[in-house]
């Protein structure tokens, strides 16, 4: 038995995934998933189901860009910084978004509506510049498009 | 009924092909039409995009850029009967785009259901599995070795050199690992190929299976392409009833089971050895070679890793013959390779032609010169790691040993344009930057070698000490070429080296 993480929706998917091959980025994912982020609390419980030590799910968490172990913002918005949007503007857009989300990329808005988050290429060169907002992604995000495309968010509270 | 078909693919929807369907059908609902809507995948047409296609007796007729406030107009213009008028573009076969094309790899994609394995099968899907099928291990081997494949991922290893190696380790637990990472900027064709003919890949990956004596496979997808995603789970759901993979592949007895894995944001996971590591649930840290992953692979047992593209190719190289794949391309560059027009161009989108066309005619005839409208300053072929090529370059034929002979890469096939505005410093900065962010680690030249190359880039932008900072570039360059284990560190010194070379106004000089 692993020890209970406090969390039963979690011990469930440790439950669920802990016998496949690899299973730590697969439940890693599904945590994320779930929960919106890789809570420290349920480090112990998925080191004691795969037999590895805490400092090695730490590790594994901390090498990857997707996985975060704080608390993300309501809406996760991904900025493309890769070179098929600069050449179409990102570097500007990158500097609108920042100016009037009053954030860094990589940080969270102070009212928690939205973290900004950089990204490496979406597979949407050919339409660049290019932003996902949740699973979904845009196409030829222009400064003005963006603000659409936040106030939209915004409306969503 | 009349069958409207409107692309799921991300790029389409990215630009609102969703609304365009729901838009079509609450028009057809109004009008009391009924009508059968396909969520295609895309042709690759990107600067069409929503490219909505009707069926009919002629042939499908194509419309676009259709956005959703267009849709009403296209009722009225008789779009349903294919008719001339709003956005019409005639026969979507005749557009020159793609009607100059050489499709092997997407001959299939936008044209069918990509989740429908009747479909597949209608369009000569699994005709290669059926006569692999029916050969020794050996013989597959071959066939793949006659064809001239080579890999699509980066390096263009001959593939059947490589299933060759996994066949001859004795029988044991072997591994299929298909590399989905596409983590080069500029590059979507294995995404377009995933979203748009998905089992074109998972009859490429059984029929390795057959060829190595492998019994699992794995696509190792990245984490950045949830829509790809979605649509592998349901080809994979739908492969398995049919009957095309698991225990008893199309009533052979033979055994092939297949999964998608995901991973999560690092670029260096695109790195075999580091996806390997990955996949086994690790941080992906590239692993020094020997012993190749032929050998002691996945769960270090011996595995197959193929890019997407290298992997689909397979299948069609069955269904056709070798001889008739390696009738295609030049030299030892046989075949075909979609190339993916990207940045600042007019006509962004898949171009798949045999090797040996040139980068110039693949600018100008296709993409149409650049999205502003000025002149393209750059062009950069390979992804990050890829040198910068000027205007002047541009009659570089596309295959293998033209690149390399131009101290170039053409990888994956992405091309990203960029026109006079572009800062190429600040290409070469970027080039340093990627590296920081994506080092896996574990060599100095490449974690801290790329470090000091921003500090450096830095000063010489300041115009501090410039000359002196431009050598110790170099010294830098020379470092991370010589003296790291992986590509990630080896070659980010070509597209900053390249930039200066060509460009040395924007270093100051
Ligand atoms: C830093 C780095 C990133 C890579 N990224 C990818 C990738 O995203 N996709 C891919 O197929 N190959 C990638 N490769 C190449 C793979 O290491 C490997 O050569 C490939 O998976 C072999 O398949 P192929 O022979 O079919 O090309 C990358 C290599 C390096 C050094
Ligand atoms: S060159 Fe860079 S990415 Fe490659 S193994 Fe060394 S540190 Fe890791
Ligand atoms: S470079 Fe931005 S989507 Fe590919």
């Amino acid at each position: 038995m692993s020890p209970a993480s406090d969390n039963p929706a979690i011990d469930t998917i440790i439950d669920r995934l802990k016998d496949l091959p690899g299973a730590l980025l697969p439940i890693l994912h599904e945590i994320q998933h779930t929960v919106g982020y890789v809570p420290a609390e349920s480090v112990p419980s998925i080191a004691t189901a795969l037999s590895l030590s805490r400092a090695e799910v730490h590790g594994v968490i901390s090498f990857y860009h997707h996985f975060h172990s704080e608390p993300m913002g309501q809406h996760t918005v991904q900025i493309c910084r890769a070179e098929a949007c600069q050449a179409v503007g990102a570097r500007e857009l990158e500097q609108h978004a920042t100016r009037k989300l009053s954030t860094e990329l990589g940080c969270t808005t102070a009212d928690g509506t939205v973290s900004l988050e950089p990204v490496y290429c979406l597979g949407n060169c050919a339409c660049g510049p290019s932003v996902q907002i949740g699973d979904e992604v845009h196409a030829r995000v222009t400064p003005e498009r963006f603000d659409t495309l936040i106030s939209g968010l915004e409306k969503k509270q | 009924m009349i069958t409207v078909y409107v692309p799921r693919d991300t790029t389409a929807c990215a630009l609102g092909a969703d609304a365009v369907a729901e838009a079509i059908k609450a028009e057809a609902a109004k009008r009391n039409l009924a009508l059968n809507l396909v969520r295609n995948g895309s042709r690759g047409l990107f600067w069409l995009e929503t490219l909505v296609e009707v069926a009919t007796d002629k042939g499908r007729v194509a419309y676009g850029p259709v956005n959703a406030a267009d849709v009403s107009a296209l009722f009225d213009a008789g779009f349903l009967e294919g008719k001339d008028g709003h956005l019409a573009l005639g026969l979507t076969e005749e557009i020159p785009y793609l009607k100059n094309q050489q499709r092997i790899n997407f001959a299939r994609a936008g044209i069918i259901d990509p989740l429908s394995v009747d479909d597949y099968t209608a369009h000569g899907g699994y005709a290669g599995l059926t006569r692999a099928l029916a050969m020794q291990p050996q013989a597959i081997v071959d066939e793949v070795k006659e064809s001239g494949l080579r890999g699509r991922g980066g390096a263009a290893f001959p593939a059947g050199i490589k299933w060759q190696t996994v066949h001859d380790t004795p029988p044991q637990q072997k591994y299929i690992v298909c590399n989905a990472d596409e983590g080069d900027s500029g590059t979507f064709a294995d995404r377009l190929l995933m979203e748009a003919d998905p089992l074109q890949l998972i009859e490429g990956m059984t029929i390795a299976g057959l060829a190595v004596g492998a019994t699992q496979g794995y696509i190792y997808l990245r984490s950045e392409y949830p829509k790809a995603h979605a649509v592998l789970q349901a080809a994979l759901a739908n492969a398995y009833a049919a009957g095309y993979l698991g225990d008893n592949i199309a009533g052979s007895g033979k055994h092939f089971d297949l999964e998608v894995r995901l991973g999560a944001g690092a670029y260096i996971c695109g790195e075999e050895t580091s996806l390997l590591d990955s996949l086994e649930g690790k941080r992906g840290m590239v692993r020094a070679k020997p012993p190749l992953p032929a050998i002691v692979g996945l769960f270090g047992q011996p595995t197959v890793i193929n890019n997407v593209l290298t992997l689909a190719s397979v299948s069609s190289i069955f269904e056709k013959g070798a001889a008739h794949y390696k009738s295609l391309g030049v030299g030892r560059s046989t075949g075909t390779l979609p190339m993916q027009l990207a940045g600042n161009i007019k006509r962004g989108g898949i171009v798949e032609l045999a090797f040996g066309s040139t980068l110039r005619s693949l600018l100008e005839d296709f993409g149409d010169g650049t999205l502003s409208g000025k002149a393209i300053k750059a062009v950069q072929v390979g992804g990050p790691l890829g040198a910068y090529l000027p205007e002047s370059a541009l009659d570089i034929s596309l295959d293998y040993e033209s690149f390399a002979a131009a101290s170039a890469m053409l990888g994956h096939g992405g091309v990203v344009v960029f026109d006079d505005s572009a800062d190429m410093l600040e290409q070469a900065r970027f080039a340093m930057e990627f590296c920081v962010v994506e080092s896996c680690g574990k060599c100095t030249p490449c974690r801290v070698g790329s470090t000091r190359g921003v500090e450096v880039i830095d000063k010489i932008r300041a115009g501090e000490q410039r000359d002196d900072n431009l050598i110790l570039l170099e010294d830098l360059c020379e470092t991370m070429e010589f003296g790291s284990l992986c590509a990630m560190g080896g070659l980010t010194p070509f597209p900053v080296r390249s930039a200066i070379k060509h460009f040395p106004e924007d270093f100051g000089g």
